[in-house]
């Protein structure tokens, strides 16, 4: 016997006043999942794992979704290779003329960056490990800027890893599943990250949802100008210093903002820099206490040696600040 | 999806296909996918249904389904858990409350209707993000998916009707 046909089958509760108590339950769930969830921290781990597992999904079905329009993506470039393959040789021809003088002034910059090194005692950094991925799902939203990259755990992935594109910073790892990670773009609204302005300037690239995030908390000797580059410039030693992010430029709300590199081509391929901490750019034994030359009093040459400011600070940022100029 | 004529509608059937639609819609445009250069728009498809079941055929079942498919987006898109499902949830709670206004008004009017409550679910959206994040959205960025999403009014209006046909069949 069903229901309906039960005694119970009379009562008729108004329709609006249940729907309206739904709503409310439905409502305080949601409050209650909202207020559970914070993200980039371990708390809720539920909710972590629920993400985690949402991601795994996801992913894949991404993946399969996205392959056809990379086809038809490879498709039409052949295409245009075949279409204007004479314009593109005269082109690269040119370029090729117009880079043969730049290789010679490359390798005389080179010698003599390697004479100064040399000079210096400056040890360069070694090479961050990366892992290639292709993002399969693009959330371009106001509230939330993020991507999903084929590469995760299984990879050697981890949670805060930095994310270039060819061009540029893109975002860092914010998630990670064994096969998937998740990306946080730069100009995801929770995307904060500190950057070298110009010459000397520091800031906190600061996202909003825009395609342009904002210079916030920007401090700088020098007058900013549009076009200055910006960089990361390696504080809180979640990102390595020097990776290029874009170049400043005006607002029309009168806030310096940043036109990203990332911007200039698509994002669908990425490097993931398996990139930990500061700790990882030098050698260990580099970081052990080394025997000081002994001090002598009555050296002739103390006033030729650097000052107190340029002496204090180069022990601890030297490596980092030497891959920034070598990146450059 | 509506049965065949003199058979009993089925909600939950019509429910789950709409359910599905929603899904399969905004799996398809986060896909990144460039036409000439520029990016597919971002509409949120789940505005739809929160505003058609919402003026229709309030009952127990929808606020459920749009907290799962609110989950859905947050899980799809990244944003913080709870964001959208409270999006959705003040457009179908601003719809609920104006239901009786809505009937027999026009397609603009609705149309109109229906742009209101999706401002209802941005700007909640935007005050929830400037709590977690201490920062204002981009306007611009808000803008746009908000004229995309009220774009698709037609599609809220086309589910309108086949419920309101299903529902005079079943009397």
């Amino acid at each position: 016997m069903s229901l309906r046909d039960g005694p119970l089958g009379d009562i008729k509760p108004p329709l609006a006043w249940m729907a309206g108590v739904a709503l409310i339950i439905a409502l305080g769930a949601a409050l209650a999942v909202f207020v559970g969830d914070r993200r980039g921290t371990a708390r809720g781990q539920a909710l972590v794992t629920t993400r985690r597992a949402a991601d795994a999904v996801v992913g894949p079905v991404g993946g399969v979704l996205s392959a056809p329009i990379g086809w038809v993506r490879q498709g039409v470039d052949a295409g245009k290779d075949y279409v204007f393959a004479g314009t593109q040789n005269r082109a690269l021809k040119r370029q090729l003329i117009e880079a043969g003088a730049w290789k010679d002034e490359a390798v005389a910059l080179r010698n003599e960056n390697a004479r100064l090194r040399a000079l210096l005692g400056v040890k360069t950094d070694p090479p961050i490990p990366m892992v290639f991925a292709r993002t399969v799902i693009d959330a371009r939203g106001p509230f939330a800027n993020t991507r999903l990259a084929d590469a995760g755990a299984q990879r050697g992935v981890t949670e805060g890893n930095p994310v270039m594109s060819e061009r540029g910073l893109v975002g860092r790892v914010t998630g990670v599943g064994p096969r998937v990670s998740r990306i946080m773009l730069l100009t995801d609204a929770g995307s904060r990250t500190p950057v070298i302005v110009g010459a000397n300037g520091r800031a906190i690239l600061t996202g909003d949802g825009g395609a342009n995030p904002s210079l916030a908390y920007l401090r700088t000797h020098d007058v900013l100008h549009a076009g200055d580059r910006v960089l990361t410039s390696g504080d809180g030693g979640v990102l390595p210093r020097g990776l290029p992010v874009g170049s400043a430029v005006m607002g029309l709300d009168g806030v310096w903002r940043v036109a990203l590199d990332s911007d200039a081509s698509p994002i669908d391929f990425v490097h993931i820099l398996l990139f930990r901490d500061f700790s990882q750019l030098v050698a260990p034994g580099a970081l052990a206490p080394a025997a000081l030359p002994s001090t002598s009093t009555g050296a002739p040459d103390v006033d030729a040696s650097p000052g107190p400011a340029t002496s204090s600070r180069a022990p601890a940022p030297a490596p980092a600040a030497a891959g920034a100029g070598s990146r450059r | 999806m509506t049965g065949a004529p003199g058979r009993a509608p089925r909600p939950i059937r019509s429910m789950a296909a709409t359910i599905i639609l929603c899904v399969v819609a905004s799996l398809v445009f986060a896909l990144p996918l460039r036409i000439a250069g520029l990016q597919l728009p971002e509409p949120v498809f789940v505005l739809v249904p929160a505003f058609a079941w919402a003026a229709i055929r309030p009952s127990i079942l929808p606020p459920f389904a749009l907290l799962a498919l609110g989950v859905f987006l947050d899980l799809l898109w990244g944003a913080p858990l709870g964001l959208w499902p409270l999006c959705l949830m003040a457009a179908y709670g601003f719809t609920f409350s104006m239901r009786p206004s809505l009937s027999g008004q026009s397609f603009i009017a609705l149309w109109a209707w229906y742009a209101a409550a999706c401002t209802v679910a941005f700007v909640t959206g935007m005050v929830l993000t400037s709590i977690l994040t201490g920062a204002v959205p981009s306007l611009i960025g808000v803008a746009l998916q908000w004229l995309v999403s009220a774009a698709l009014f037609p599609l809220a209006n086309r589910l309108m009707e086949r419920q309101t046909e299903a529902d005079l069949r079943f009397r």
